[in-house]
């Protein structure tokens, strides 16, 4: 199952990066936001995928899953929706004042 | 030019009511089973979108005259505030505690402090995802 | 109860939270931000003195006894750090009241500045290794809002590259706490700390440490800094000044932190890669330093010196190093902060960027000028000024270790700093006056004032380095044996 996830964690991280050299100002942001999926993934795989009962008060008997790598993902995805949602209200507000959405034209120049 | 969308008016007078239901209930729920004042906060925050959807920002705004930004800060504010109540009360900071109470209705129910953290959480994420969605929207 | 050191991140933010009801009444916003950050800075001087009576102070947040719950620690090393961040930012407001303008006050300005000061603080405090990575998340957040904030052309498009980076290493920084998290299964500082100790540092774990490394560098500008000097200069003057003396500082106190007190085990893999990205850190910061014209350019290259100058002290890791490494970082908050605050008002006062297109400004504003020589000579080490213990101790910690290149860099570095300002010194603020004084601006008293109070602050550092010792070389102390912050973290009687 480790080995199944990790696999995928590659597939998606492989995705994220082509997405995020590409020149367009959306695609990186998504790669971005692929990017953040994977890395929960992989927290989540290294905490180790084991099975148990939830970890909660009322279900305490049997022995229950780690619950750190889940608190931990919940704050990774909270910043990572604040971020992602930052960056697009400031690609959109870029694109209206610079006129465009593509990375090379937005290099610009040294004497501004 | 308005598209027609009467279904979508009709259905958002009822489904805003069940979610802000299921959004109150997954925050009250939270404090011993899955749910919580971020889960609930979404859900909430949600509805007022769907709102903002299905008729324009400023009717929504002339009948909910809230200044969303202001939801955000209060919960950040009610939130922070019960972790410093602890250094009030020299106890560490962010700690919690929890009592029976007797209430007519309700009966036997267990009040905590966490509570009111986790409201403070929940108007935050509300906050929050409203200003969000609508500083997204807005388009001049 | 240590509840007072949560003070330094909760107090800000809390106040941050206030201002934002207080949108429309700006004299109120700025008083209350100023007099926070004071009392943030009086709270750091008595935590500080606290630790040198009792030892390491610790807060367990909720009562959750270490290494289950999270919790904020607070060391000489910290402490101090807090208590520069405060006073410098205090000092960054002041300026900021009369430069700053009405609309980026409305657009809830001190709210991010003070959220800003309490990632910062907190990334300071905190003794737990994701909270690190919260504090700065908040503290990048704040950031971002803080370089976008008015949305000029070239603020938007530098912007972008300054978010999609640190998106990047803050993806990094997950992947390296996860791999962590996975290899020695707890994220509290000292307990990893001790578990890494029984368990050897081994490659896998030696793997984890470059990752982390890399994190921090990117964060700091050590090696990893192509994106700081565009970033650095888009912003108004104020933001710069803030971003260019607490910014890199905190990445350089996690690489402090986690190579001092986590993977101090393989020095030789470790503690050598550092060495040498610091070194070609400051070859590749002096080109850029004296490479360009633009005097904004030139101070984000002298934080990117400074940046590799104050590792050496680590890559080197004998107590005489990083104790001079505590001295620099406290020094470089204040004369970074006095660089950005001069060059920024230059800019101001001629209207061009560029150093050869201004001259004689020493005839106009005189007291000014010689500010500007104070932090040039401060800069470059020239006692009795404030940088001149720190470049010493470092350098003669160097030597003890036998590092005889790196200390041929540093001080190279010093002599090239040294040469990029005096530069901008001799061309624009001696020479021929090209302002007649009809043209002349006044320099508003608003301005002078933060900038005379952070040139008093590195003079009076420098002569006052005695004061500062025994605080320092507790720090350095506590870094140099991490057995002392680990027994205070993880013994249960507090």
């Amino acid at each position: 199952m480790e080995t199944l996830i990790i696999i995928l964690i590659g597939i998606l991280t492989a995705v994220a990066t082509y997405l995020i050299l590409s020149r367009n100002i959306i695609r990186v942001i998504l790669g971005t936001a692929v990017f953040s999926h994977a890395v929960h993934l992989l927290i989540l795989t290294m905490g180790g995928l084991k099975k148990g009962s939830v970890p909660l008060l009322k279900e305490a008997d049997a022995p229950y899953t780690d619950a750190l790598p889940q608190a931990l993902i919940l704050t990774a995805i909270v910043i990572s929706f604040a971020v992602t949602a930052f960056i697009l209200v400031l690609a959109y507000r870029a694109y209206q004042d610079l006129g465009s959405d593509d990375l090379h034209a937005l290099r610009g120049t040294n004497d501004e | 030019m308005r598209i027609n969308d009467v279904i979508l008016r009709t259905v958002t007078k009822i489904v805003v009511f069940i979610i802000l239901t299921f959004g109150v209930y997954l925050f009250l729920s939270g404090h011993n089973t899955p749910g919580g004042g971020f889960i609930g906060g979404l859900v909430l925050a949600s509805a007022f979108v769907l709102l903002y959807l299905s008729s324009d920002i400023e009717s929504v705004q002339k009948s909910l005259p809230l200044d969303f930004k202001m939801v955000a800060a209060f919960g950040v504010l009610l939130a922070t505030s019960t972790g410093f109540g602890s250094l009030l009360l020299g106890v560490p900071f962010l700690s919690q505690t929890f009592a029976y109470f007797d209430l007519p209705i309700f009966g036997k129910t267990e009040l905590t402090t966490v509570t009111i953290f986790e409201a403070g959480v929940a108007l935050a994420v509300v906050g929050v995802v409203v200003t969000i969605i609508l500083s997204i929207s807005e388009d001049e | 109860m240590n509840n007072i050191i949560v003070l330094p991140l909760i107090l800000p933010i809390m106040v941050g939270v206030l201002l934002v009801f207080l949108r429309p009444y700006i004299r109120l916003q700025r008083i209350i931000s100023l007099l926070t950050m004071i009392g943030v800075a009086c709270i750091s001087v008595y935590i500080l003195n606290r630790i040198q009576t009792e030892g390491i102070m610790r807060l367990d947040f909720g009562g959750w006894k270490p290494p289950f719950g999270i919790l904020f620690v607070a060391d000489s090393f910290s402490a101090l750090l807090v208590l520069t961040a405060s006073v410098v930012t205090a000092i960054c407001l002041i300026y900021a009241f009369s430069s700053i303008g009405e609309r980026h006050e409305r657009m809830f300005f001190y709210p991010f500045i003070l959220f800003l000061v309490a990632g910062v603080n907190g990334s300071f405090l905190t003794g737990d290794l994701f909270n690190l990575f919260v504090c700065f998340e908040v503290m990048l957040l704040a950031s971002y809002v803080l370089v976008t904030l008015g949305g000029e052309k070239a603020q938007l498009r530098e912007s972008i590259k300054y978010v999609v980076i640190n998106i990047l290493s803050s993806w990094f920084f997950l992947v390296a706490l996860a791999y962590l998290y996975g290899t020695v299964g707890t994220l509290n500082m000292a307990h990893i700390s001790e578990r890494v100790a029984e368990a050897g540092q081994g490659p896998l774990l030696t793997t984890v440490s470059i990752l982390f490394l890399i994190v921090f560098s990117l964060k700091a500008g050590l090696l990893l800094f192509f994106w700081l000097p565009g970033s650095y200069s888009a912003p108004p003057t104020v933001i710069a000044a803030l971003f260019g003396a607490l910014l890199t500082k905190v990445g350089i106190y996690a690489l402090f932190r986690t190579f001092t007190l986590i993977f101090y085990h393989e020095p030789s893999i470790t503690h050598n890669l550092i060495g040498i990205m610091a070194g070609i850190t400051l070859i590749v910061g002096c080109m850029g330093a004296v490479a360009y014209k633009d005097v904004r350019q030139i101070a984000s290259y002298n934080v990117v010196i400074a940046v590799g100058f104050m590792l050496i002290g680590l890559a080197v890791g004998t107590q005489t190093s990083l104790e001079g490494s505590i001295y620099y970082i406290i020094h470089d908050m204040i004369a970074k902060a006095m660089l950005f605050l001069l060059v920024g008002t230059m800019i101001v006062l001629t209207g061009v960027t560029k150093f050869d297109q201004m001259s004689g400004l020493i005839r106009n504003y005189p007291l000014f000028s010689w500010m500007f020589f104070v932090v040039t000579c401060s800069l470059a080490g020239i006692p009795p000024l404030s940088g001149f213990v720190g470049k010493v101790l470092v350098g003669q910690g160097a030597i003890e270790n036998g590092s005889y290149v790196l200390v041929a860099l540093a001080f190279i570095s010093s002599v090239v700093v040294l040469y990029s300002l005096l530069r901008i010194f001799l061309n624009s603020i001696f020479g021929e006056t090209i302002i007649s004084p009809e043209d002349e601006l006044p320099l508003k008293k608003g301005l002078l004032i933060p900038i005379v109070l952070l040139g008093i602050g590195t003079i009076s550092l420098g002569l006052e380095a005695e004061v500062l010792s025994s605080y320092v070389s507790d720090a350095a102390n506590t870094l140099f044996n991490p057995s002392i912050y680990i027994d205070a973290v993880l013994s249960g009687n507090k």
